[in-house]
């Protein structure tokens, strides 16, 4: 059974068609690039898995239940998160607070109020645990508002993999770093291949081909090819829709 | 949200409760009494900032109908009163349960909106409670009543004692700062003030925001009551007054004076409203024209209030 399936998914705003007929199988423990144009339609469909946004019509399943109409919190417990484009972290906590408070969603009821959440040392320990592994361990005790671009993409990483996701959406995560920074934050990325489900929007095509099982071209709402990255490479109506504007240009 | 910062806060917190404890001495060496009831009215009041910072400064959900909660717990003192239930739990009691099936219902319905809309709608809610109490005829109406007797504490009057009354008043003050202190620093209070910093990544992480708000709200609701119940026994004297929009402004204001997200700033900041109102009273009957300058210069100068200016002089010396 896929982890991820999304059935006919169609969205409109207004005349314009966001989503089109869109149809997917997100295998477990696969990496699933949706590369695409500015403009596609990708951080709308990323919406839609992660319940911001309801489509007008179409299916979507979690392990073969149907989560299309669950609400975003709804589907974090069931195991799916998301990181953002633009950097959604919580500024005036500290690098620590903003994952622990992950942790915290999903260890427990939070309706406590009288016992200190900044000395529960399980919660402590697990967003110390994913911090380390993002390379923010040194930067612990640091309000978020205050970190560099790059650490804040890691930030945004570590905040979506503390509650511990069955599939992951990542929204660009690479938007804004480059260079040996990029390189690292890929490495992170590909450690988790195999344990987690990603489905993996990028602009930055040398990430892609390095980490995707399979890739999803998306143009104008709609999906025009899916495989491998060597067939998609090769798939001449994708050179002819989106990779060959990027050569050319 | 760091330690040391929240560190500083109670250790505010604490000096301002050391001052109040020691403002009898002050009234009786200055021979006036009158600070004594004017130091209650402020306990009253700090209770009813406190209450709303909560809600305001941890979870950015600005109120305006907060005086509501100040009037129920006032007419529950009056009420309660004219058929001879006179204790103060009791009263206290009866004006929690009422103010939180009123906070439950009509919070449920403000969260459904956001920013301008949620103070707006708070704001009405706020006003049909005032028209209710102004057509309570049986009580006075628009004019109000007055109390025969202050509400009886184990059965005794030791209440009517302005001294006895203010240091039943500090210690409510001070065990409900010691309630909203821990409540912020809770699980609760993280979700709570982690959805004023950013409500979609809340979402995102699994929280469903509105059911914490709606029961911040409930406590907030639930804890100016308090205050409610205290500044009837304060003044002897129920009406409308105490729900008309100006107080639920009034209300804001400290909250913003004394620095939001701060509780203790809240105190400080019902401290110097009062405090200021009295002394400008003096001056000029224009008291309200000067007070809305030192406002603005406030919000401009320092966004984060008095607490802002300490924290600032603070670092300056260390």
């Amino acid at each position: 059974m896929s982890r991820l399936t999304l059935h006919d998914l169609c969205l409109s705003f207004g005349a314009l068609k966001v989503t089109d007929h869109v149809s997917l199988a997100v295998e477990p423990g696969e990496i699933h690039a949706i590369i695409g144009p500015n403009g596609a339609g990708k951080t709308t469909l990323i919406a839609q898995l992660s319940g911001q946004l309801t489509p007008d019509s179409g299916r979507i399943e979690l392990d073969g239940s149907d989560i299309t109409h669950l609400s975003p919190p709804a589907r974090v417990h069931r195991g799916l998160a998301r990181s953002f484009q633009i950097t959604s972290v919580l500024p005036g906590f500290s690098v620590l607070e903003n994952v622990a408070l992950a942790v915290q969603a999903r260890s427990g009821s939070s309706f406590r109020f009288f016992g200190r959440v900044a000395e529960e040392q399980p919660l402590n320990d697990a967003a110390r645990a994913v911090l380390d592994a993002t390379d923010l361990g040194d930067r612990l005790h640091v309000l978020a508002g205050a970190l560099s671009h790059g650490e804040h993409r890691r930030l945004e990483l570590a905040i979506a993999l503390a509650t511990d996701p069955s599939v992951l959406l990542l929204d660009e995560p690479l938007a804004g770093i480059g260079g040996a920074e990029a390189e690292r934050f890929v490495e992170q990325l590909r450690a988790r291949k195999g344990q987690l489900t990603m489905v993996l929007i990028e602009h930055d095509m040398d990430a892609v081909f390095a980490l995707a099982d399979r890739v999803s071209v998306l143009v104008y709402g709609r999906i025009i090819a899916t495989g491998t990255p060597d067939q998609i490479r090769s798939d001449p109506a994708v050179r002819a829709a989106y990779l060959g504007q990027e050569e050319a240009s | 949200m760091t330690a040391p910062r929240i560190h500083g806060r109670v250790v505010a917190a604490l000096m301002l409760f050391a001052g109040f404890a020691l403002l009898p001495l002050v009234a009786w060496l200055a021979d006036d009494p009158f600070l004594v009831v004017i130091g209650a009215r402020i306990l009253a009041y700090g209770i009813a900032a406190l209450a709303l910072d909560l809600i305001l400064g941890f979870g950015a959900m600005v109120s305006f109908g907060h005086a509501a909660y100040l009037g129920f717990g006032a007419y529950a003192v009056a009420i309660l009163s004219r058929f001879g239930i006179t204790d103060l739990g009791l009263h206290m009691a009866a004006a929690v349960v009422v103010s939180a099936g009123f906070a439950l219902i009509t919070g449920a319905i403000s969260l459904r909106t956001r920013g301008v809309y949620f103070i707006m709608i708070t704001l009405a809610f706020g006003q049909m409670v005032y028209f209710f109490f102004t057509s309570l005829s049986a009580f006075g109406g628009d004019d109000g009543t007055g109390l025969r007797q202050r509400s009886t504490l184990l059965g005794s009057s030791v209440l009517e004692h302005d001294l006895v009354f203010f240091y039943v008043t500090l210690a409510v003050l001070m065990a409900l700062f010691w309630l909203a202190h821990r409540i912020v620093g809770s699980r609760f209070g993280r979700v709570l003030t982690g959805i004023r910093e950013n409500p979609t990544r809340i979402e995102a992480i699994g929280f469903a925001p509105r059911r914490y708000q709606l029961t911040a709200f409930v406590i907030s609701g639930c804890m100016t009551a308090i205050a409610g119940v205290l500044l009837a026994n304060q003044a002897e004297f129920v009406s409308p007054a105490f729900i008309s929009w100006h107080r639920s402004g009034e209300l804001i204001f400290m909250v913003v004076l004394g620095g939001a997200g701060t509780l203790s700033g809240a105190i400080a900041g019902a401290v110097t409203m009062i405090v200021l109102e009295e002394w400008l009273e003096v001056f000029t009957e224009h008291w309200k024209l000067v007070f809305g300058i030192i406002l603005v210069l406030m919000v401009l100068y320092s966004p984060r209030g008095i607490t802002g200016i300490i924290e600032r002089l603070m670092r300056g010396r260390s």
